[in-house]
């Protein structure tokens, strides 16, 4: 069976593509996100972290313990750059 | 910049149950909710609730949410926000939310995150296919907007979220061909799943899902039983003809702002994965800052609206309010008899690891 299985359903990656970046030596999901923008669009990593971090796991041997998860920073969805700005009403 | 005694992210259960508690002992509240209402997954919720009475037992989930939103609007001390999304937490205790078009500006005294959980995805071959769907969004198209999700669908897990929504679907009028469950067993109540196999369902435990069948859209789905190591049994492989595949695989903590926070965290496969260390009273590794429902280690709405209640009087007493130790107590205590018995036992063994 052709593997067809999508992992990053933000930025459309397949488990393949995912697969070959961490044998290529991104063995960390910030690794992967700088490579292949997993985790970087709607909702963040919140879908495909966990899969993602079974792959690196399973490839590189690694034990959970020894996985970061991405850094967690805000934003932690995506907002706009006027409503940012603009900031909240009572300092106006 | 606003101040407030207590910032509560998330008005689920466990938020509404918190921010009562503590106006009640005295505190100011703001509430932020994402959705435009009130409840979280309670508003989905069509089936009554079981357990004891003063947890609510025979109301359903929505008229939960109902009973908490009214006492919530009259109450002078809560100030809430509906469709404002916490963004962020920062170093000097400032807290962000997206609201409106524009960004707001939070500086509690202490603060409880009660974000609650996403579902979780489990990989197949084409599960990009137009009518894969989880759970939660099935249950929200037909509850909330009285939409049919399709004709006849394939349920994937047998925990409870898996057995009330495919009761519910046929109670829309939806065949459910058949409940798959990668584990041996059965995960939810079995009042649920004995309900399910009178209506004539199969609840195939051992099986798994390969692949989703068709090309613009699922026409069905290939499953297969499997060993006990998930490996698929050869020739045991079959198709299936659905037009919806639903996912109730489990959900994973949204714990973004308490990793922002820099709360001590812990993988734990029984509570649904990465959760924060707390001590006995829901507070986390950092001062002030407190967890309740399924961010916490994933539960149900029961144990989060005890948890929303401990976290919220807890959070009040931390601030000075004066709060019955008698009442803590309580709660406590009907929190440990809920979680007796076998069907707690896996949250039980979660919560060894990481209350500390």
């Amino acid at each position: 069976m052709k593997d067809d299985v999508i992992l990053c359903f933000c930025e459309d990656l397949t488990r393949e593509e995912v697969r070959e970046a961490i044998k290529k030596g991104s063995d960390s999901f910030e690794a992967l996100k700088r490579l292949i923008r997993c985790g970087m669009g709607a909702c963040q990593g919140k879908t495909c972290e966990e899969n993602i971090q079974r792959e690196i796991m399973a490839i590189t041997g690694k034990t959970r313990e020894e996985l970061p998860l991405q850094r967690q920073r805000p934003p932690s969805v995506g907002i706009f750059l006027q409503d940012a700005a603009r900031g909240d009403n009572d300092e106006k | 910049m606003r101040q407030t005694d207590l910032a509560i992210i998330g008005a689920g259960p466990a938020g509404l149950a918190a921010a009562l508690e503590a106006a009640t002992a005295g505190a100011k509240v703001i509430l932020l909710e994402r959705d435009e209402w009130l409840g979280g997954q309670l508003v989905k919720q069509t089936h009554q609730f079981f357990g004891s009475k003063k947890e609510f037992a025979g109301m359903r989930g929505i008229d939960i949410a109902t009973h908490f939103s009214e006492q919530i609007e009259k109450n002078k001390d809560i100030e809430v926000f509906t469709g404002a999304t916490a963004l962020g937490y920062y170093e000097d205790g400032v807290l962000t939310a997206a609201y409106s078009g524009r960004m707001l500006k939070i500086k509690p005294k202490t603060m409880l995150v009660a974000s609650g959980a996403m579902e979780k995805m489990i990989p197949f071959n084409n599960n990009d296919l137009p009518g894969v769907y989880g759970a939660g969004a099935v249950q929200t198209l037909m509850n909330v907007y009285g939409v049919a999700p399709g004709k006849r669908v394939l349920m994937v897990g047998a925990g409870n979220i898996g057995l009330i929504v495919s009761y519910q679907l046929m109670q829309a009028g939806i065949e459910v061909e058949a409940i798959i469950e990668g584990s041996s067993q059965v995960g939810g109540y079995w009042v649920h799943a004995s309900k399910i196999r009178r209506m004539g369902v199969p609840i195939l435990t051992n099986h798994t899902i390969l692949k989703a069948i068709g090309e613009e859209k699922v026409e069905g789905a290939l499953i297969t039983e499997i060993d006990e190591n998930w490996k698929p049994l050869e020739g045991t492989e079959r198709e299936v003809s659905v037009d919806n595949i639903c996912l109730a695989v489990g959900l994973s903590p949204l714990a973004e702002l308490l990793w922002q926070a820099g709360c001590q965290m812990e993988f734990s496969p029984q509570l649904g994965g990465y959760v924060p260390v707390r001590d006995e009273d829901l507070e986390t590794s950092q001062e002030g800052i407190y967890i309740a429902g399924d961010v916490a280690g994933i539960e149900e709405a029961t144990s989060a609206i005890l948890e929303g209640q401990l976290a919220g009087i807890s959070a009040a007493r931390k601030m000075g309010f004066a709060v019955e130790d008698k009442k803590i107590e309580q709660i406590k205590e009907n929190l440990k008899s809920l979680r007796a018995g076998p069907v707690g036992e896996h949250i039980r063994q979660g919560l060894a690891q990481v209350e500390r």
